[in-house]
């Protein structure tokens, strides 16, 4: 008995630590080929790697991400990637780009578990909701829903997700105008 | 080769709309066609993979044991296909989050492994896990078809409806009104 299970929980775990090796690469492939794609969606044209770039900012007690992107030697962009717990179901991971100067340049949503056709609109192949963010300034643009006395019009039926949306690029703007990353 | 196996699992003994076998992710990820296909075809391989190992193994394994073992089998299965999912389709593994680990706590995997694989051949027992991982698959798709069309106004994805869709179908509450209308309807047009 105990001998039958020695052998099957053996053969298991081996077939197990094989295959994990072998997928090692192509998983972490995927996960930066995933990070770059969102980091060239928010942020203007850049020819260096911002990969190899990346600070760490805390920011409220969670760590952003700072992928600054360049152009000839010169800072073009900077995509902040940003989470929030504030959302319906789960924790929502965003890319966000912003121009040197502060401004927005675009959104992108990495991960997400909202409700599908109702808090899902965060994403920018569901609704146009995020385009609202592209081009303004925080100093000047209230990142809160309109409810709560901010200038983002919420996604209908979807106010937490909206919330939770603001949340993550407000901390991310609280990333680049720390300053701690330069 | 016994095609009665295969289809057996597909209509007889359906999993999802004769047997009720699955239920929790039959309910929770068919928003659309396409994740219930892929659902269904992940846990296909687990099936047809466990079905066959556990074959293979069974006579040797005291019946005191016999579920740990199984348990473990399945979960190896699992976890690798895990892992070639993050590795080849991360966008399809984040579709289906949750629900592909819990391929493992799934009846009908183990009731197949109980029921057929420990007392058949190989080959039949392999068969046996692709009539009722096809079954699985088509039942899925199917009722994410029906959910995306109704909920999104879509199908695998492609816009048919240009008014969208009603959006209680993609919810929770509509995976359990389109399983109870396709459940009447399988079995009034099976009998």
């Amino acid at each position: 008995m105990v001998v039958a299970l020695l052998v099957i929980t053996f053969v298991a775990a081996a077939t197990l630590g094989a295959v994990y090796v072998f997928t090692g690469k192509p998983i972490e492939a995927a996960r930066l080929a995933k990070i770059n794609k969102a980091i060239a969606e928010v942020t203007p044209p850049f020819d260096n790697n911002p990969s190899d770039e990346v600070r760490e900012v805390p920011v409220d007690g969670r760590t952003l991400r700072l992928f600054p992107a360049k152009k000839d030697g010169a800072l073009v962009g900077i995509a902040v990637e940003t989470a929030t717990t504030k959302g319906f179901s789960g924790l929502i991971t965003l890319m966000v780009g912003f121009l040197p100067d502060g401004t927005i340049y675009n959104t992108a949503v990495i991960s997400h578990a909202e409700t599908p056709g109702l808090g899902d609109k965060i994403d920018r192949s569901k609704s146009n909701f995020s385009v609202q963010f592209e081009g303004k300034h925080p100093d000047n643009f209230q990142l809160a829903v309109k409810k709560d006395g901010g200038d983002v019009d919420a996604i209908t039926a979807s106010t937490i997700s909206s919330r939770a949306f603001c949340d993550a690029v407000e901390r991310a703007y609280k990333a680049i105008s720390s300053g701690q990353w330069q | 080769m016994n095609w009665r196996l295969i289809t057996k699992g597909i209509l007889k003994e359906n999993p999802t709309f004769v047997l009720l076998l699955g239920m929790c992710p039959t309910l929770g990820t068919t928003t659309s066609a396409m994740n219930g296909m892929g659902m269904g075809l992940a846990t296909l391989f687990v099936l047809i993979l466990s079905n066959m190992a556990i074959a293979a193994v069974a006579a040797q394994i005291p019946g005191k044991v016999r579920i740990p073992a199984y348990i473990v089998i399945i979960a190896a299965f699992v976890t690798i296909l895990q892992l070639l999912m993050q590795a080849y389709t991360p966008a399809l593994y984040e579709a289906l989050g949750l629900f592909i680990p819990l391929i493992v706590v799934n009846c009908i995997v183990l009731g197949r492994a109980e029921a057929f694989a420990a007392k058949n051949s190989i080959a039949a027992s392999a068969l046996d896990g692709i009539g009722a991982g096809l079954g699985f698959t088509l039942s899925l798709t199917v009722i994410g078809a029906v959910r995306e069309l109704l909920g999104s106004g879509a199908l695998f994805g492609y816009p048919l409806l240009p008014s969208g869709g009603i959006t209680v179908f993609v919810l929770a509450p509509g995976a359990f009104i389109v399983l109870g209308y396709l459940l009447v309807l399988f079995n009034k047009i099976k009998n």
